[in-house]
């Protein structure tokens, strides 16, 4: 089990008192989290929810966290050695704005005070229960505040902010009360003197940001070629500092002593990173300044925290708190790194499973010997820890041997299936294989086609696929999988392909395509290297195969006619199905390169109707009966076709929340839908039913959970389909004798008639996804996995969802195994 | 309790509890709306909350397990949730119903009661019984039929 916390937006060192050295860290994942200094553990963590941007994080009187979130609409306080929430309050205020926390060390009342901005308001609260003091609203309409001050040792507070004219603002507050003492504006055009900023550039191109810091003095401009630092002296007056060309980031500032700030700045040269810590008012002197190896995997360093300690000699040290560009967390202290998070995976786009390779038989001699002496030592250690003559180390290095060399954790395959590598890509565009056994990272890749460069500006990731699984012919291959990304955010950008060899984590190809990807396909054919042949579909309905051999061309064109695909248009609620033609023509041709024809399309009424789920079958699914026998001897046959699509849509007004509709204005209706010829298999309604809809296809029937708003309750409901034109094969002598069409393939072109039985059940909870399980031969049942809302895995035998329950059963169908009609699915862990 | 969190909507809002287990939530438009709790180790019931349009701050509540009205909003867990197996606690009939506990309770039967069967028998029986089996060897079906 593994907590992970995502890339960290603000961290707070708490490093006080002697005892737990602590970080609390909020997140772009909006997880606020409290880790351990010294080994980077997580103490407590909570995660908000999903519309919660935390805002800002501060510790007060040295035992609170308080945490800004929602836009500056909730102030909480939690404890800080455990994360209990102590208290929270919800301020408003007229208007969006800027959200600041600041803490303060007044005293009204008795009580320390918070002053908040936020919602345009100026809040003071308390923090001890978090009432509000006092509160101030700025006559002034279009003020954007951008700082809140209080000059150390007053009782007063500055407001700065800027008003619509370009006017300077700054409001002087008592702190006590909330009564404003002084307001002065100056109109910009005052500034003595406006250096462009173009001369200090010189002759460098591109954009210029400037880098936001909180350093008084000094400031940084980023263009793409080099950062530059510019120091403000005398009267508006600005001085280039320095120019490099590297990477650099630079911290926020930290008072060390009296009246003096620090601040850190980390550049990137290679393999190396350097951090420097200088002063705040004298640039050219090093307070600090080490080099350190970085693991180039790692990316370019994105955010630095830095936080002081007084070394024994009374000079000051400095730690800093690094973040990386594949969200990966690490603190450095004294030149080195020590300790390392990977939070990247906290935000995973898309997992698929690898094997393993397989065991070799036989250990050579030589390795055995040359693994004597650890051998012995191990021996020695575990009478030692039978004799109860070992030390706590001694007990720790036991545990380890165990852990290593236990089944779980061995890197090649087992029996039955159970240890696989599991391949995740995540937001940052980084590829990490994780092991079933044990949940280690066994190698991580930052992928090159989805870094951040010129020709590519905002790369995403998008799925993953399957690209070689070598079986038969090329068994000493490595497996491999296929990363589909794109260079922007809009569907016709153009996207980027990674092949990374599954084994290792080599990216050995990665290309940039001159088209979009729309849908990526994956056919049923594999040439002789196992290579699985992929359409990928671009914006324009042109469909490129990959890869670009000979050899693909010639197994594709012998399949040409029998690729069929589709589409689902979300927004306008249409579902085209396709065919390819002839190759296609246009300044992207290649004789790789397809068009396509639409073969049908259902067109649904949209102001009745809205999408919101499909799903379909896994490719890998194995369906191992054909038959269903049911009570009676009777056999019915089921209907399985790979084709099968199944979309569910609600009515538009009922598209949004649970609960912002009444029952009578919103329905649900499911349709099954076969793909290749468009023929809509079965459709279903369910009045006062709304979405969120999670839904599982497998085998012949579909599993879908939604909210039922007239009993508000959520509900599972099963629809199951049957194959009728093979029902007249019941005869024995038929089967032996005469001609039938058992054996037929299913194909979509034969209009079979299909019946379907369905049924519904309340279910209590609220679902964030749904899957079923695998079974390799068909023995074990089938069971449901429910992910539930409170991050818990549910598995639900799938003989719950039979259609056929009812109330009463007969005694041929108890014998059969069916469950007596209840109206809710009962939870019971056991079973 | 600090791991307890309480969930409106399917998601929408999460909010925590205090130390006092108080838990709030602002805005929340008139309507409908579902209150639930993830706290692990704990079944809660889902919640059924009417925000009454016509009289702001009015609050209804209910239970959609059983139906149940809540006069205030105070939830509390339906039942504990079992993760494991409950393992079966000791009991003498177990180990006695255990095969083993069978076959020493009919081997201790049949030493018992065996000698009270022969003991009726008259001794001219007996012998007679005795000499058959010694000249038989192997006691047949029809020499232990009586008669």
């Amino acid at each position: 089990h593994q907590q992970y916390i995502g890339k960290v937006k603000q961290a707070v060192f708490h490093t006080h008192k002697t005892g737990r050295k602590r970080v609390v860290a909020s997140t772009e994942q909006n997880i606020i989290a409290t880790l351990d200094l010294r080994s980077g553990e997580i103490f407590w963590r909570h995660v908000l929810g999903p519309n919660d941007v935390v805002d800002g994080i501060d510790i007060a009187l040295g035992k609170y966290v308080i945490t800004l979130s929602s836009g500056g609409s909730i102030l909480r306080a939690w404890n800080l050695p455990d994360g209990q929430m102590v208290w929270e309050s919800s301020l408003h205020g007229p208007k969006h704005s800027k959200s600041l926390l600041l803490t303060t060390n007044l005293i009204i009342e008795k009580d320390n005070a918070l002053i908040v901005f936020s919602n345009g308001r100026l809040n003071a609260v308390s923090c001890i229960d978090g009432e509000v003091l006092w509160k101030k609203d700025f006559e002034e309409e279009s003020l954007e505040v951008q700082q809140v001050i209080q000059p150390p040792g007053s009782d007063f507070i500055y407001v700065v902010g800027f008003a619509a004219s370009s006017q300077f603002q700054m409001y002087k507050i008592n702190a006590k009360n909330g009564e404003l003492l002084k307001h002065e504006s100056t109109a910009f055009s005052g500034r003595s003197q406006q250096t462009p900023v173009s001369n200090l550039l010189e002759d460098s191109p591109g954009l210029a940001v400037i880098i936001h810091s909180s350093v008084t003095g000094i400031f940084a401009i980023k263009t793409d070629a080099a950062t530059i630092f510019i120091r403000v002296i005398g009267e508006g007056k600005l001085e280039v500092v320095e120019k490099t060309n590297h990477e650099t980031v630079v911290s926020d500032a930290l008072s060390i002593s009296e009246g003096q700030q620090a601040f850190a700045l980390v550049q990137h040269a290679g393999s190396n990173i350097h951090l420097t810590v200088k002063p705040a008012h004298d640039w050219d002197s090093n307070l600090l300044k080490e080099s350190i190896k970085m693991d180039q995997q790692r990316g370019f360093v994105h955010k630095v925290f830095i936080n002081n300690y007084i070394r024994t000699d009374r000079s000051h040290g400095f730690r800093a708190l690094i973040v990386m560009e594949d969200h990966s967390l690490l603190l450095l202290q004294q030149g080195a790194i020590v300790w390392s998070r990977e939070d990247g995976l906290a935000s995973i786009i898309d997992v698929t499973t690898s094997e393993l390779p397989v065991e070799k038989a036989g250990v050579s001699v030589a390795k055995v010997e040359l693994n004597l002496f650890e051998w012995l030592k191990g021996h020695v250690l575990k009478l030692k820890g039978t004799l109860m003559l070992a030390t706590p180390e001694d007990i720790a290095a036991i545990q380890y041997m165990r852990l290593k060399s236990s089944e779980k954790s061995k890197m090649t395959r087992d029996h039955n299936g159970f240890r696989k590598l599991l391949i995740a890509l995540t937001r940052a565009g980084k590829l990490f294989a994780l092991h079933t056994g044990d949940g280690r990272i066994v190698w991580s890749h930052l992928l090159q086609s989805l870094h951040k460069s010129e020709s590519c500006r905002q790369p995403i990731g998008l799925n993953l696929h399957q690209w070689q699984v070598p079986h038969h012919h090329a068994l000493d291959e490595n497996p491999s999988v296929l990363v589909v990304g794109r260079c922007g955010p809009s569907s016709d950008a153009l996207g980027v392909l990674s092949l990374v060899d599954s084994y290792t984590g080599k990216e050995f190809s990665s290309l940039r395509l001159v088209h979009s990807v729309a849908q990526v396909i994956p056919l049923p054919y594999t040439d002789s290297t196992e290579q699985r042949l992929h359409l990928l579909i671009d914006a324009d309905k042109h469909a490129h195969l990959y890869p670009k051999t000979h050899e693909a061309i010639d197994i594709f064109q012998s399949e040409f006619s029998n690729v069929y695909w589709y589409s689902v248009d979300d927004d306008n609620g249409i579902i085209k199905g396709y065919a390819l033609k002839t190759k296609c023509s246009g300044n992207v041709a290649d004789e790789f390169c397809f068009d396509s024809r639409e073969l049908w399309s259902i067109v649904l009424p949209s102001e009745s109707e809205k999408i919101i789920t499909t799903a379909t079958r896994k490719l890998n699914e194995a369906v191992h009966t054909q038959a269903k026998l049911i009570a009676d001897q009777d056999v019915m046959y089921k209907y399985i076709s790979s084709n099968l699509l199944f979309v569910a849509t609600v009515a538009p007004k009922a598209s949004g929340e649970i609960g912002s509709v009444t029952p009578e204005e919103s329905w649900l209706v499911v349709y099954l839908i076969d793909t290749v010829t468009g023929r809509v298999l079965h459709r279903m309604t369910h009045h006062g039913s709304q979405g969120p809809v999670q839904a599982v296809l497998s085998e012949n029937w579909v599993v879908y959970h939604y909210f039922n708003l007239r009993a508000h309750r959520y509900e599972m409901s099963v629809i199951e389909i049957y194959d009728q034109s093979r029902a007249d094969n019941k005869d024995v002598w038929k089967l032996v004798v005469g001609n039938h069409n058992l054996t037929s393939p299913v194909s979509s072109y034969s209009r079979a008639e299909v019946i379907t039985k369905s049924q519904s059940y309340f279910f209590t909870h609220s679902l964030k996804a749904i899957a079923v399980t695998l079974t390799v031969k068909g023995i074990t049942s089938k069971q449901l996995l429910i992910g539930t809302i409170g991050d818990q895995v549910l598995a639900l035998d799938k003989r719950f969802l039979d259609p056929r329950r009812s109330v009463n059963p007969t005694q041929a169908e108890r014998e059969e195994g069916i469950i007596p009609l209840t109206d809710s699915l009962p939870i019971i862990p056991q079973v | 309790m600090s791991n307890v969190k309480v969930l409106l909507n399917g998601g929408q809002n999460i909010t925590f509890l205090r130390p006092d287990g108080y838990f709030s939530f602002h805005n929340i438009p008139a309507g409908t709306h579902l209150i639930e709790v993830s706290a692990i180790g704990y079944f809660f019931s889902p919640v059924r909350v009417d925000v009454s349009a016509r009289n702001p701050g009015k609050v209804q509540a209910a239970l959609t397990e059983n139906r149940k009205g809540l006069s205030e909003l105070v939830l509390e867990p339906l039942r504990e949730e079992q993760y494991y197996e409950i393992r079966e606690p000791f009991s003498i009939m177990s180990l006695l119903k255990s095969p083993m506990g069978l076959m020493v309770g009919f081997m201790l039967a049949v030493a018992f009661l065996m000698p009270k069967l022969v003991e009726n028998m008259d001794p001219e029986e007996m012998r007679r019984a005795q000499e058959e089996m010694r000249s038989q060897g192997v006691p047949s079906l029809s020499s232990l039929l009586p008669g």
